[in-house]
């Protein structure tokens, strides 16, 4: 079923966006792929293969544009690529992951992607409404990556560059999370955290 | 009578007037006022009643102690009620209304209560309302509850927002006066990451009114020097009008932000609820003065003497133009002093020690002013405001020596740290015999994750009273909390202070100390909560011996100051009637937040769209369009079913149940968990956690399973699909999902830790559609769908294919007892899907249909619900459900647990089906009567009923239930509970009641 025929899929929100004090909006969706298994063996092989980049430490996440290998915990990861080289994907690991005991799972659809773009400092802040992480520059830098929560439902996020958060959440809250980003972007309530 | 002087006023800006109206009358005051220094400005000295006696009640404070000058501030969206005069800036248009009285502020019925006062001693209500006993509910606790004082509710939605925010600290210093200022210059020159916060609009606390030079320049200087340095260091965040409301483990703080009480205005949030961690917290808090207790302490004019000289010093108004000052310390000098300066009469300065003051008593004479040791107020003359002093010996019984007509009365008890926050998350106090106060033990601090201290306290907040020590203090503090938090503090020059020298207080607890009964019922502790020095040693005499027992026997300190002005004292009356001393007697617990937050910001963004994640499936949006009713499981929302134009959602039911029957329904079944089990030891996995076998499954099949929890407890069912050697589907429950992967995670992860095997969940990778009824092959077909029919694709298996252009996984399962695919696409695929089905369905008249239809069709069937046929109690056994327990697995979940003797007994109650004999339908949660009471003089029941419907497939109402004796029960008529009364007559049936034999789902 990862053969893409068929309609062209569509996100939760439809590309949704918001101009607030930074931008909110619904990336298009992406290639996102759960790999388990022992990350110091194949798995960590086919995730470089499949994205051309290098394994990232605890906590932390290689990006290049589209793709980026993100570690979720001990014994998962999560690579993600652009949606269109997602069968390629799935083919390679599915060739590079001889050990049974490895697992790569298509989870492309079952999340939503957002970007928040705006002046560094304030799209720190906008996150540090809404997730329990210290969002000060000199303590979450580019190329790292936090599972944690965004009010009240589960999200992952990261910086791949200066002035732009990508995060991810389950598609289901989708809408919820589009809202809490947009509220807490509202122009106005700006709290100059970080100014 | 209070008025505005004509010049002075630091805080304000004569040349902004402010107007704003009180209990509707039109007032102006000037920008810079608090509202208390505004209505004082308007000679409003009358500013509520009292919560129990309706005594006429003036300002006392100048900030977040204030007990009396409670308010309704604002209108409709914004109206909040027991707002501190105090802590309120004055803004354009600022409507306050007065609170705790009836008809009006000038004259109040509740009055009366005063002249009755004798009759509401200490645990009145507790004497009182005894019985009978059913006075209470009906008699009683109404007419508390109308007289019941304090601010109403407000009646409509609060117009404004709040949000959260989450900080991050080395070092967090509460409190921006000039203690907090000069810990936070210590640690922000380390290069600590400093968060400093103060909760009025100013920075320098009260340290420019009390006067003194820095370096020899007034301390306003200096705290200019201060506040322009750290401005100037990026690693040092400012706020004002932000209170550390409460410090709680691991340095986590809450930090309340109010951004637009003073300047109303929409879209910006009104408060904001910091969030913050800190290594380390510096708490410079400040210290209260104490009110003295003397007859007539409550009347309007009688005010704290630091609070009097703030009005003068900063805001330019005083409360009278004759201030009486007594005092048991020299702090309260200061207050004749700056009365003086303002061009104002101070007619006595009553000094209850024998021997007096110091150098400000010194030069309190010099200035002229009449100062008289051993001397002490023996009440109050006046009603709603002072018309003089009688005074009396301290030392005696009250005995009036001379009347002096004055119109303020300024008191000061000595000072009590604000220990509030130190003591929040468990720092220990010491009681301080010279300065009479209970201080932070440093000895015995917080202590964090690591066993080590996180709170140091700063300046007056620590017991420090003179300018130097204060400095000296709060420099050390500093340091001490940036070298804690891993900085090497860098070490700065002390500034030069020369301090006045003071002479000790002498504590005072009762104004004068043999005061009769008479006086003592007439001197307040706790203004906002009525409790007098009677009424605590009227406790302390019924033996209410424990401060904490004390306290909530007369209400001490329970009112929404919590007690700010009167613990110290009440504890101090407490210990001496119980003839023990002080620190035996010890404090109540301080609890946060340190002044009340409101609920808006605790609520934050957490309102409207965003009060609660909904959780959408990918067809939510068509569901919306189509008249559907919803119906919440979890957050999810689920179609209950659709509705058509002028149909009733019963009718609506039956008409999908019976398209789905007699032709084809499509349900949205994406909110079933899937859960990917993956690995070698996959197999033997499941076939631990289920209770039938799953490791001989075959690729390409599915199998209905049962999980059970550790006590044999039914918890969890589905059908699972082998998707190949090594990986399973697991299906779940919609609510299972989450619930059974962190499961499967712990089981994993904690016991079977060996085996090789991997769960991922995939619930929202998909969007699930039920294709269901006799034509559901046919409509697939005319999708262009090969190879579905019998032989192909039988009953209980899957196969991959495409539908309408979309690739799919069908699987052959039924949970309506009709010929069903569930077909499982790409989640972004879903609605075309469904849109394809919906087209294509129009040719067989096809239906959609929700939850409701979905759960009468399985009733008909007799399939059971987790939820509904469990409830926790209830295991496999008790459904009929044995042909799924494997009888050749060494072991599963639940296998040790279902044989205990409870759970192997027959006679628990089994399931069964119902009918009632006249074919209505049994009320949801009905039981099922048996003869006979219990030992409780409660009916005997035999059974209760677990599902319960209308069933259009049979034309009347079928129910499920467990019963004792289950289907050996068969035929038997028993009696089913009405809650109207009257029990129904339903015959025991078998619970498939539609198509036993499955002929129809195996086509």
């Amino acid at each position: 079923m990862s053969d893409m025929t068929g309609p062209t899929p569509v996100g939760a929100l439809h590309g949704a966006s918001y101009d607030g004090y930074v931008r909110i909006a619904e990336e298009p969706m992406r290639g996102m792929i759960t790999l388990r298994g022992d990350l110091s063996g194949p798995l960590a092989k086919g995730a470089t293969t499949v994205t051309g980049l290098d394994m990232p430490g605890p906590r932390e996440v290689t990006v290049m544009t589209e793709k980026a290998i993100a570690w979720m915990s001990p014994d998962e990861l999560m690579v993600m690529v652009p949606l269109a080289d997602l069968p390629a994907a799935l083919e390679t690991l599915d060739t590079t992951l001889r050990d049974p005991f490895a697992t790569a799972v298509d989870v492309s659809q079952a999340r939503s992607i957002f970007s928040i773009t705006g002046p560094d400092a304030l799209v720190r802040e906008v996150v540090a409404k809404l997730a329990p992480v210290d969002m000060d520059p000199q303590q979450f830098r580019p190329g790292m990556f936090r599972r944690t929560r965004l009010a009240q439902v589960p999200a992952a996020l990261w910086l791949p560059a200066p002035g732009r958060v990508e995060l991810i959440c389950f598609r289901s809250v989708a809408d919820y999370v589009f809202t809490i980003l947009a509220d807490a972007a509202k122009p106005g309530s700006e709290a100059g955290l970080f100014a | 009578m209070s008025s505005r002087l004509a010049k002075g006023g630091r805080k304000i800006d004569r040349s902004q007037k402010v107007s704003f109206t009180f209990n509707g009358r039109q007032m102006s005051g000037y920008a810079g006022d608090t509202l208390a220094s505004a209505l004082l400005a308007n000679d409003q000295m009358l500013v509520g009643r009292s919560f129990k006696y309706h005594r006429p009640r003036g300002i006392v404070a100048s900030g977040a102690e204030e007990p009396n000058a409670l308010v309704g501030l604002g209108e409709g969206g914004r109206f909040e009620p027991n707002q501190r005069a105090t802590t309120t800036e004055l803004f354009d248009g600022l409507s306050a209304t007065s609170q705790n009285h009836w008809p009006s502020l000038e004259f109040d019925v509740g009055a009366i209560n005063s002249k009755l006062s004798r009759f509401f001693p200490a645990g009145f209500y507790y004497k009182t309302f005894m019985g009978p006993r059913a006075f209470w509910k009906h008699v009683y606790e109404p007419i508390i509850r109308k007289s019941a004082g304090l601010g109403k509710a407000p009646t409509e939605k609060d117009a404004d927002t709040y949000e959260h925010l989450y900080a991050f600290a080395d070092v967090l210093v509460i409190g921006g006066g000039i203690a907090g200022l000069t810990a936070a210059v210590a640690a922000g020159r380390a290069g600590a990451r400093v968060l400093l916060m103060e909760q009025t609009a100013h920075w320098g606390g009260r340290a420019p009114v009390d006067g003194g030079d820095v370096d020899g320049a007034p301390v306003a200087a200096h705290i200019d020097a201060l506040v322009g340095e750290l401005s100037g260091m990026a690693n040092v965040t400012m706020r004002l009008r932000c209170m550390g409301a409460g410090v709680y483990d691991h340095g986590y703080v809450l930090g309340y932000e109010r951004l637009t009480d003073h300047a109303p205005q929409s879209g910006v949030p009104r408060h904001r609820l910091w969030r913050i961690r800190a290594a380390q917290v510096v708490t410079a808090t400040g210290a209260i003065e104490r009110p003295l207790a003397f007859a007539g302490n409550d009347i309007p004019g009688v005010m704290l003497a630091a609070a009097v000289r703030d009005y003068i010093v900063d805001l330019g108004v005083s409360p009278g133009d004759r201030v009486a000052i007594v005092t048991n310390n020299d702090d309260a000098y200061r207050t004749a002093f700056a009365v003086k300066d303002a061009g104002l009469e101070v007619p006595i300065i009553l000094d209850a020690r024998s021997a007096g003051g110091g150098d400000l008593a010194i030069r309190a004479r010099e200035m002229g002013i009449r100062v008289e040791h051993n001397r002490a107020v023996a009440h109050v003359s006046g009603g709603k405001r002072v018309t003089g002093v009688a005074i009396c010996a301290q030392a005696g019984g009250g005995a009036v020596i001379e009347e002096i007509a004055c119109d303020a009365v300024a008191m000061s008890g000595g000072w009590s740290p604000v220990v509030h926050l130190w003591s929040h998350c468990g720092g220990k106090l010491v009681w301080d015999d010279t300065k009479a106060m209970f201080r932070p033990d440093g000895s015995r601090a917080p202590t964090s994750h690591d066993g080590k201290p996180f709170v140091t306290c700063a300046g007056s907040a620590n017991g420090a009273l003179s300018l130097s020590e204060v400095l000296d203090d709060a420099r050390s503090a500093g340091h001490s909390a940036v070298q804690a938090a891993g900085y090497d503090p860098v070490e700065q020059a002390a500034p030069s202070v020369e301090d006045v020298a003071e002479i000790p207080l002498a504590p005072v607890w009762v104004m004068p100390a043999g005061a009769t009964e008479k006086l003592r019922s007439k001197s307040w502790l706790d203004y906002q909560n009525d409790v007098k020095v009677s009424d605590i040693q009227l406790a302390a005499q019924e033996g209410f011996e424990s401060v904490e027992h004390a306290k909530r026997y007369t209400t001490l300190g329970m009112a929404t100051d919590q007690g700010k002005l009167s613990n110290i004292n009440g504890l101090a009356v407490l210990s001496n009637a119980l003839n023990e001393a002080i620190p035996q007697v010890g404090t109540t617990t301080f609890r946060p937040p340190y002044t009340p937050i409101s609920l808006g910001s605790i609520a934050g963004g957490a309102r409207d769209a965003a009060f609660q994640p909904l959780r959408r499936t990918p067809l939510h949006a068509w569901h919306e369009e189509h008249g559907v009713k919803w119906e919440p499981v979890g957050h999810w929302r689920r179609p209950y079913c659709y509705l058509q134009a002028g149909e009733s959602a019963h009718d609506a039911v039956i008409r999908e149940v019976n398209g789905t029957r007699n032709r084809v329904g499509l349900l949205d079944a994406s909110t079933l968990g899937k859960l990917i089990v993956k690995g070698p030891d996959a197999g033997k996995f499941l076939d631990l956690l289920y209770t039938n076998m799953m490791s001989t499954l075959k690729p390409g099949r599915c199998r209905y399973g049962l999980m059970c929890d550790e006590n044999g407890f039914l918890m969890d069912d589905g059908v699972v699909a082998r998707i190949d050697e090594n990986t399973f589907l697991c299906h779940t429950t919609t609510g299972g999902a989450d619930r059974i992967q962190a499961h499967m995670e712990e089981w994993l992860q904690t016991e079977w830790w060996d085996l090789k095997a991997h769960v991922v969940n995939v619930t929202e990778q998909y969007a699930q559609i039920g294709v269901v009824g006799p034509q559901a092959r046919q409509l697939l077909e005319v999708l262009g769908t090969p190879g579905i029919d019998a032989e192909t694709l039988p009953f209980m298996t899957w196969v991959d294919r495409t539908v309408a252009g979309i690739p799919a996984r069908l699987y052959r399962i039924s949970f309506s007892g009709e010929l069903s695919y569930e077909l499982a696409v790409p989640a972004g695929q879903g609605m075309a899907l469904w849109q394809s089905l919906v087209e294509a369905g129009r040719a067989f008249d096809a239906v959609t249909y929700g939850t409701e239809a979905l759960h009468v069709m399985r009733a008909e069937k007799g399939f059971i619900m987790i939820g509904d046929e469990t409830d926790g109690t209830v295991i496999p056994q008790d459904l009929n459900l044995d042909w799924a327990i494997s009888k050749k697995k060494e072991d599963f979940l639940g296998k040790r647990g279902q044989l205990r003797s409870h759970l192997a007994d027959p006679n628990r109650w089994k399931l069964v089906g119902l009918e009632t004999v006249d074919g209505s339908v049994i009320e949801d949660g009905a039981y099922v009567l048996a003869d006979g009471q219990n030992d409780k003089d409660q009916r005997n029941m035999q059974g209760r009923i677990t599902s319960t419907y209308y069933s259009p497939t049979l034309g009347r109402g079928i129910a499920m239930g467990l019963l004792k004796g289950g289907m050996t029960r068969m035929g038997d008529i028993v009696q089913v509970t009405r809650i109207s009364g009257n029990a129904v007559a339903a015959k025991v049936v078998d619970p498939v009641f539609y198509d036993k034999a499955g002929d129809k789902q195996n086509v």
